[in-house]
């Protein structure tokens, strides 16, 4: 029997279920203390773009997630140092029935939100039920995921018990995204959009002050769950929004780092000018850009038009220009490319919009268009006022469709009306991002979910066909079959055109070598809650 | 009525009157070279600018990533920015997007702000000292300030591919500037006799303010309207520089010199060098120009 990294997670599962069950480990025992740590400081850091609002459940910027992320717990998180594997936060330990069917978590007792109170499985019941079913007024972009649970049950208040409706193979690992933090019931209770304007978590830092263009500030957690942590005595994430002020910066020491990610240009000028006072580190990113179209608006619901601007563009062309200047680099279809179930180069390139003949593709392009009546086709591409690597992208497109003679309007926006914008569905097509923290399918394939399921489908489309598709792989535990799904997935999905990748990003981080303890991963969304970072100064 | 000289001999009566238009200029060329040398680089810039398409050798929107930064070559004459793209044809291009966006908000703030002046002037009391103390607000803003906080304040509105708002943030700072020259000029001309006469005749205010007294403020408003082109070229492309003008592919100066020129200029210096030579140039020639045509019509400045 092949073993991957699928079958050898559900091993673990069966073994936990067995084996961990009478098992409690107290992290509040743990020695948080390694080796030569300095304790205190402020870290200054730099987050490239202000978040449209602070609450993590309802977004899928990680402007959001770099400003909540230190004030809050998640009930598992990603062990960085042995990725993809999971780890507890809130949970002290946590069993998985061998059907996959019941998840059960024991919590860290005398966890103290900052308000005072204590954390109780009813926060975490009122947490997901929030994610599972939104309350009116309510946004939350974690839907589609834990759509499988049939039941949250709290037998005690340090027991949490998931039920599921269905198989759902990657459960476990979405109990441990970043975007799941857990909030206080009682504020919830009281107004169920309140983590969109105010923190109270049971994160290493207490919330101290948003200043609107300026930073986000917070100050040590000393009743934090984990003894001996955070390091540091405060943080504050500095609003940057143009790249160049941001290499100034961290060239000059204002910030010792900026952990979404640079240019390779961006890193030449900073290793050249700083040397060996900075580090950088690499990574291929579970991020990519995506060109979306406004199926409710016309004549972008119409397949023609849509495929028609998918083939005019160059992607294998692109991706060598583009990744000398920008963070883009790799094509892929819905999955990360390299990564287990990505689709092959061989395969992808048989798929519209993936074809290495350009100049053919392109004569297509243009016919399709004609047969639309959309020859003199014009429009508003819609992106965000983000230098790296949206500006790029958008300079890419406008060049590639005005070559089969469409005029395109390039309009840039900060990230709060950039988002907005896509999500009133005001907009003709969009440079769209697909911000995952994990390679696996179940996240992967859920932005392309039809948009009652997936409010972060920014194409708006309506598709049964996909969601039937989604939900059958999800429950598929043979891992060649599901491989085959997620191809008809895919096929599906570039064949209709209502959202296709660009490129996928590479992940590069400069850090100041004073910085320690800050751990490099594939994806931007994670291991930002700062509690085991610490200052060598 | 004149008298004539007896002892001098009169011009021939069949003689052709000297063409007026030529003769100004040639004048003008005569008395002020520098404005003249200035006067040549705006026409060059405006014939740039209107025939931009024929003159550019390139594409300025098309990429070419076998091209990429480029040195100064036969092929390209200013090289090529990090896409590939043609600095040269940028540069021609961008042109008209100075000149759209610096002509315009300099006509709309010095038209704007004239009438404001020669109203406040007209007016005086009450309406002047209100107004006064409005621009003294407005005036108490550096140029670029003001136009940074109106950009941010209102959301991106173009029409034709033209940013209004980037026009009407630098037509507000140019506003009160002019307004309080041109009330200076006004003030002189609300006391003349015709003014009087006018009011005497029964005249309305809009008919005394705009067939009266503007045509005798029209010097002084295009000195200041040449002067404040310059000042709107100049505001377009910091506002551009930062993030805050046009928006790419866009060709236009200062964002030429900011985005990837920042990452390659040491790699690539004619990213910077060229944009920033326009810049220069173009502000240099109209506040010369501006500077020159004062010179020439302001009858104090003639011995």
């Amino acid at each position: 029997m092949k073993i991957t990294r699928r079958t050898a997670l559900q091993g673990t599962a069966g073994a936990l279920a067995l084996g961990m069950s009478g098992f409690d480990w107290d992290f509040t025992k743990a020695n948080a203390q390694a080796p030569n740590v300095k304790r205190g400081g402020v870290l200054n850091f730099a987050i490239s773009a202000e978040a449209p609002h602070y609450d993590p459940a309802g977004s899928d910027t990680y402007a959001t997630l770099h400003f909540a992320a230190p004030f809050y717990s998640t009930l598992l998180r990603f062990n960085l140092s042995k990725f993809p594997a999971v780890e507890n936060d809130l949970a002290t330990s946590y069993t998985v029935a061998p059907d996959l069917m019941t998840y059960t978590f024991k919590l860290t007792p005398n966890v103290k939100f900052h308000d005072g109170t204590a954390l109780t499985s009813a926060d975490v019941k009122a947490t997901y039920d929030r994610m599972r079913n939104p309350p009116a007024g309510v946004v939350s972009t974690r839907q589609a995921t834990f759509a499988d649970i049939g039941t949250v049950e709290t037998p005690d208040p340090l027991t949490v018990i998931f039920k599921m409706k269905a198989v759902n193979a990657s459960m476990l690992e979405h109990f441990a995204s970043p975007w799941n933090v857990i909030y206080s019931a009682k504020d919830l209770a009281e107004n169920p959009a309140g983590p969109r304007t105010k923190i109270n978590g049971t994160g290493p830092f207490i919330f101290v002050e948003h200043v609107k263009g300026s930073h986000v500030a917070g100050k040590k957690n000393d009743a934090y769950f984990k003894k001996g942590f955070p390091y540091l005595d405060g943080f504050k994430g500095i609003f940057t929004l143009q790249a160049a002020a941001m290499l100034n910066a961290v060239q000059g020491g204002q910030v010792l780092g900026e952990f979404r990610g640079i240019s390779p240009a961006e890193r030449d000028r900073l290793v050249q000018t700083m040397g060996d006072k900075i580090r950088i580190e690499e990574s291929s990113w579970t991020l990519n850009l995506l060109v979306c179209f406004n199926v409710d608006k016309k004549p972008f619901d119409d397949v023609r038009v849509r495929r028609a601007l998918l083939m005019a563009i160059d992607r294998w062309g692109g991706s060598v220009g583009l990744s000398k200047i920008s963070t883009l680099r790799s094509v892929g279809g819905v999955i990360r490319p390299g990564s287990p179930f990505a689709t092959p180069e061989a395969e992808l390139v048989k798929l519209p919009g993936f074809s290495k003949d350009i100049k053919k593709s392109r004569e297509e392009a243009k016919k399709l268009l004609k047969e639309a009546g959309q020859e003199n086709l014009k429009f508003t591409l819609w992106n965000r006022n983000l230098a790296m690597p949206y500006t790029p992208a958008g300079i890419f497109l406008v060049d590639q469709w005005r070559q089969i003679g469409v005029e395109v309007e390039h309009k840039q926006s900060d990230t709060g009306p950039y988002l907005a914008t896509m999500n009133a569905g005001n907009h003709d097509v969009a440079i769209d991002f697909s911000n995952l923290f994990m390679d696996d399918s179940s996240l992967g394939l859920a932005k392309y979910l039809s948009i009652g399921r997936s409010p972060e489908n920014r194409s708006r489309s309506k598709d049964e066909m996909l969601d039937k598709l989604y939900d059958d792989h999800l429950r598929e535990r043979d891992p060649e079959k599901r491989k085959a799904m997620i191809r008809a997935f895919e096929k599906r999905v570039f064949e209709q055109g209502y959202q296709q990748p660009l490129l996928w990003w590479h992940r590069i981080v400069p850090t100041h070598k004073t910085l320690m303890g800050w751990k490099m991963s594939p994806s931007h969304n994670l291991g930002q809650q700062l509690e085991d970072v610490w200052l060598n100064v | 009525m004149t008298i004539a000289d007896p002892t001098l001999p009169l011009a021939p009566t069949n003689a052709a009157a000297p063409s007026r238009t030529p003769s100004k200029f040639v004048d003008f060329c005569r008395q002020q070279p520098l404005g003249a040398v200035s006067f040549l680089i705006i026409f060059a810039m405006m014939f740039a600018g209107i025939f931009s398409s024929l003159v550019a050798p390139y594409d300025p929107l098309t990429i070419d990533f076998a091209s990429l930064l480029a040195p100064p070559s036969a092929d390209h004459w200013c090289g090529t920015d990090a896409y590939g793209r043609d600095i040269c044809s940028r540069l021609i291009y961008g042109a008209r997007t100075a000149l759209v966006i610096g002509f315009t908000s300099s006509f709309v703030g010095s038209s704007l702000g004239a009438i404001l002046g020669i109203a406040s002037a007209y007016f005086g009391g009450r309406i002047d000292a209100w107004i006064q103390r409005f621009v003294d607000i407005l005036l108490a803003f550096p140029l670029i300030v003001l136009a940074l906080v109106v950009v941010a304040a209102f959301r991106k509105f173009s029409v034709g591919g033209v940013d209004i708002n980037l026009i009407v943030a630098i037509a507000i700072p140019i506003l009160p500037r002019v307004a309080r020259v041109v009330r200076a000029a006004a003030l002189s001309v609300r006391v003349a006799p015709y003014i009087d006469a006018a009011r005497a005749a029964g005249y309305s205010h809009t008919r005394i303010i705009f067939r009266h007294m503007a045509p005798n403020v029209v010097a002084p408003y295009l000195i200041m309207l040449t002067a404040f082109i310059a000042q709107a070229i100049l505001a377009e492309a910091s506002l551009s520089f930062l993030g805050l003008g046009v928006t790419e592919p866009t060709a236009a100066w200062g964002l030429m010199l900011s985005g990837n020129a920042a990452d390659f200029y040491r790699q690539a210096p004619w990213m910077i060098l060229f944009p920033g030579v326009a810049i220069s140039l173009a502000v240099f020639a109209f506040n010369l120009f501006g500077d020159s045509l004062r010179d020439f019509l302001d009858p104090r400045f003639k011995v």
